[in-house]
This record gives C-alpha cells, sequence and structure tokens, in this order.
C-alpha cells in the first residue's frame, strides 16, 4: 500500500466514524440502526487485505471511541478484528465466491454484535439482552446488508482494488 | 491418503507475510486490551482520561461540522415523519389544551396558597427544579452508538462549569445524569440506562418510587418500589421528588417530569406494586438538553 492510498483510507475510515457518531447513529429504523463504518472496515478489508483492514479497523474504532467518550479501545478491538477478519476472508475463501461482499456484511455484525455484548458485560455494563442481541441486531443486519453496496463501491473508487492477493496455501497429496 | 504444504520453510516470503500479519494484528489486540483495561480503571480522573478529553476535544469540531452538513437532511426527514402524524395529533393537543387551561387556573391557586403557608411556617426546603438551578443549553454532538450504550455527548464541558453527576433536562423532562466531563464536552448517561435510578413521586398521589430502566426493554421504565396501598392510576405524572437531609441532597432536583404512568399492576407474592412509566423524553431523537448548573455553584 502505497502512503497516498494509506491515506486516503485513513480518510474514508475517518469520515465514516465521524457519519457514524454524528449521524447514522441516530437513525432507527425498527429499532436498528446502520453501522456505516462497520461496513466500511469490512469493505477495506475485502479490498485492501487482512493489515490494512485491522489497522484501519482500530483507527476508526478509536476515532468512535474519543468522539462517544466511551470506554478507549472497545470499538478499536472489535473493528480490528473485523477488518482483520474480512481481509482474511479476501485473501482465502472469498476468491471466486459470488458475494462476498453480503457475507461478510451479513455475518461480521452478527459476530461483531456478539462480541461487543460479551466485552460490555465483562466491563459491567448493563446491557438488556433480548434488546441488544435480538431486538436490534436483525434490523441492523438488514440496514447494513442494504448501505453494503454504496459504502463498498464508494469506498472501492476511492481506495481501489488491491491487484493480487497472495496466493492461498498449497498443499500435495504425498500417500 | 496425507497432505502436506508444497512450501516446508515456515519464514519463506509467504511465512514471512504470515508472521507479520499475526504480529501486527496481535499487537493491534494487545494495544487494544491495553487501553480498554487502562481507560476502565483509570475513568476520566486519570492520566488516559485526560488523554481521552484532549483527543475528545480535537475531535469535536469534526464532529460538529459534520452534524451542522447533515441537520438540514435530518430536519427534512423529520418534517416529513410528522406530517403523517399531523391531524391526529392536532386532535389530541386541542384536546390537551383544553384540560391544561382548567388546571393551569386550579394550580395557579394553590400556588398562591401554598406560598403563603410556606411564608407562615417558614418552611425549609431541598433543591427544587426550576428556581435553584439555571439550565446551560448544550446541542447533542454525538448519539448512542449501538444497543449497548445509552449515552449522548453533548456540546459543554468543564470549562462551562459543568460537573460529574449534574443532572440533564429536556423540554419534556429529565434526561438524565452528566457522568464525565471534558474541556466542551461532556458525556450524558440517559435515564434509559440500566445504571440509572431516580426517587421520584407520582404526582396525584404522592405515592413515593424509584424510577429505573425496565428489564428487558429499550425505554421504558418502571417506577419500583411502590407500595400496595398506594392508588396509582394509568396516566398519572411522574416527576423527581428530590430530598435533602443531615446536608446530603438527592443528584435530581425535586419537580423535573418524568412520565407518565401506562400501567400498573400487582400480584399476591409481590411486596410492591409494578408500575410502568412511559417517559416523556424521546431519547432517541434529543437534539439539545439543558444541563442544569446549582445557582450555589460559583460561576
Amino acid at each position: 500500500m502505497t502512503a497516498g492510498l494509506a491515506l486516503r483510507a485513513a480518510a474514508v475510515v475517518f469520515v465514516a466514524a465521524l457519519f457514524q457518531a454524528a449521524i447514522f447513529s441516530s437513525f432507527s429504523i425498527y429499532a436498528g440502526t446502520p453501522d456505516v463504518l462497520l461496513v466500511t472496515v469490512i469493505s477495506l478489508g475485502l479490498l485492501r487485505g487482512s493489515v490494512p483492514g485491522a489497522v484501519l479497523g482500530f483507527a476508526g474504532g478509536l476515532v468512535v471511541d474519543l468522539l462517544t467518550l466511551e470506554t478507549l479501545g472497545l470499538t478499536s478491538l472489535v473493528l480490528t478484528l473485523v477488518g482483520f477478519w474480512a481481509g482474511r476472508y479476501a485473501e482465502t475463501t472469498a476468491r471466486g465466491r459470488l458475494m462476498p461482499l453480503f457475507l461478510a456484511v451479513g455475518v461480521m455484525t452478527v459476530l461483531a454484535g456478539f462480541f461487543a455484548f460479551a466485552l460490555h458485560y465483562m466491563l459491567g455494563d448493563s446491557v438488556v439482552v433480548r434488546h441488544a442481541l435480538f431486538t436490534t441486531l436483525w434490523p441492523a443486519v438488514l440496514l447494513n446488508l442494504i448501505v453494503a453496496v454504496p459504502v463498498h463501491a464508494l469506498v472501492r473508487t476511492l481506495v481501489g482494488k488491491r491487484t493480487t492477493f497472495q496466493p492461498a496455501g498449497q498443499v500435495e497429496l504425498v500417500a | 491418503m496425507t497432505v502436506r504444504p508444497v512450501s516446508p520453510t515456515p519464514l519463506g516470503p509467504r511465512g514471512a507475510g504470515a508472521l507479520r500479519r499475526r504480529l501486527v494484528v496481535g499487537i493491534l489486540v494487545v494495544l487494544a486490551l491495553m487501553l480498554i483495561s487502562l481507560s476502565f480503571r483509570s475513568g476520566s480522573d486519570g492520566s488516559l482520561g485526560g488523554i481521552h478529553a484532549a483527543g475528545a476535544t480535537v475531535l469535536r469540531p469534526f464532529a460538529v461540522g459534520v452534524e451542522r452538513v447533515a441537520q438540514p437532511f435530518r430536519d427534512a426527514y423529520n418534517w416529513v415523519d410528522s406530517l403523517f402524524a399531523a391531524r391526529s395529533e392536532a386532535e389530541r393537543l386541542r384536546q390537551e389544551v383544553e384540560d391544561l387551561r382548567q388546571r393551569a387556573i386550579q394550580n395557579e391557586f394553590a400556588r398562591q396558597q401554598n406560598l403563603t403557608l410556606r411564608a407562615l411556617l417558614e418552611y425549609r426546603d431541598g433543591p427544587s427544579f426550576p428556581g435553584d438551578f439555571h439550565g446551560l443549553p448544550a446541542e447533542v454532538t454525538t448519539r448512542p452508538t449501538g444497543a449497548f450504550t445509552q449515552a449522548v455527548v453533548v456540546a459543554v464541558g468543564s470549562d462551562d462549569g459543568v460537573r460529574v453527576n449534574d443532572p440533564v433536562v429536556a423540554p419534556e423532562g429529565l434526561v438524565g445524569i452528566v457522568t464525565r466531563v471534558a474541556p466542551g464536552l461532556s458525556r450524558v448517561q440517559l435515564l434509559s440506562d440500566q445504571q440509572l435510578a431516580v426517587p421520584s413521586l407520582d404526582l396525584r398521589t404522592s405515592a413515593s418510587g424509584i424510577v429505573r430502566h425496565a428489564r428487558g426493554t429499550r425505554e421504558t421504565l418502571v417506577l419500583d418500589r411502590v407500595r400496595k396501598e398506594d392508588r396509582v392510576r394509568v396516566g398519572d405524572e411522574i416527576v423527581t421528588a428530590g430530598w435533602a437531609a443531615s446536608g446530603f441532597s438527592s443528584l435530581y432536583p425535586k419537580g423535573i417530569p418524568v412520565g407518565a404512568v401506562t400501567s400498573v399492576g400487582q400480584t399476591d407474592t409481590d411486596l410492591y406494586q409494578q408500575v410502568q412509566v412511559d417517559p416523556y423524553v424521546d431519547f432517541g431523537a434529543l437534539d439539545a438538553v439543558l444541563v442544569l448548573i446549582p445557582e450555589t455553584r460559583p460561576r
């Protein structure tokens, strides 16, 4: 990743974090809220690979935690793993698949929701299980899937696609 | 059948890439865990709290800028949304105005009588709203970012005189309490958070209890610890009770509207009534709030 491209990717994550904290978090449709930052990090992971995905996820999470005066590192940890997993998915399994974006966004929204719930629970925050894991999570998955296409298209236009991913490990039959 | 990797060298070009990848994500995860631990342990007072506050202050103009850009679109959305409910809302409000006009006249008589009796008795009282506080208007800059947080960030902070535990209200009623302050920013824990409990009373019967978040719901509240003898009815107004004793007083001054009773129930086995309260404030649509600063606090 060149310095210019890295700066552009960082700017994309920064703007997504600002929009998420200041605007999208207040939109509630059927109790769900679209997570534009999560979709952006997934998109960057898919387009640029696991390491940029993890680093940009960490940075985006840190911006959100700072803006919301939330416990520092909480969103960073979730988004680091989301970016890393999306990148690994693109580098290995997703090649040749028809809809890696939708699969990644759907699965990662659910996993990130459960992981964030576990973190908040361990920190002693009072979270309503039914509300966090059922009432809001499934509408959020749907909303994230809806915003995935425009967000991915925008990120792809701004950051571009990595030309080649390292091939997955090959094996040979010995017996 | 047995399989083995084509390239057995662990640190070949691909092995080095994998090591770098694991190293980077490992460092980031450890860094995030360290930040969580330090932030959680130090709260807003420790050294990390200062860095947190400084970072939030630096980012604030960007968030305000984005908020300003989005405001016309938000207004347009709200305008269209309100059009659908306008007719039924107007009819309901007309009826409410009629009722309130009658009550206002009765209340004015009661207020005058109350003032006279207080003067005669030389009655001493705890801090009450709004007389003993001045409201500091603040824009809501950041809203809850997920289902896990019931807090908003407002654009006033320690340099405006805001302190932790200052109550926060909206025109409709009680919003919550300040839990963290930074220069120019404060975090307000909403009443819909499970950790908040507000001593309150039924305005009609003076039945007292504690308003807290109802488990299993998002924004419904319950008035807990109401005795079975108290005759609470659906539609009763709940306001903060406030109290003062031995030099201490409630964090919430008395007289702030909280919500209206939507259901009352009791079982033979329960010690108290189950009173459900619908908050007056729509916590999901907060744009501006008032942070209440005691008049006694030096400015």
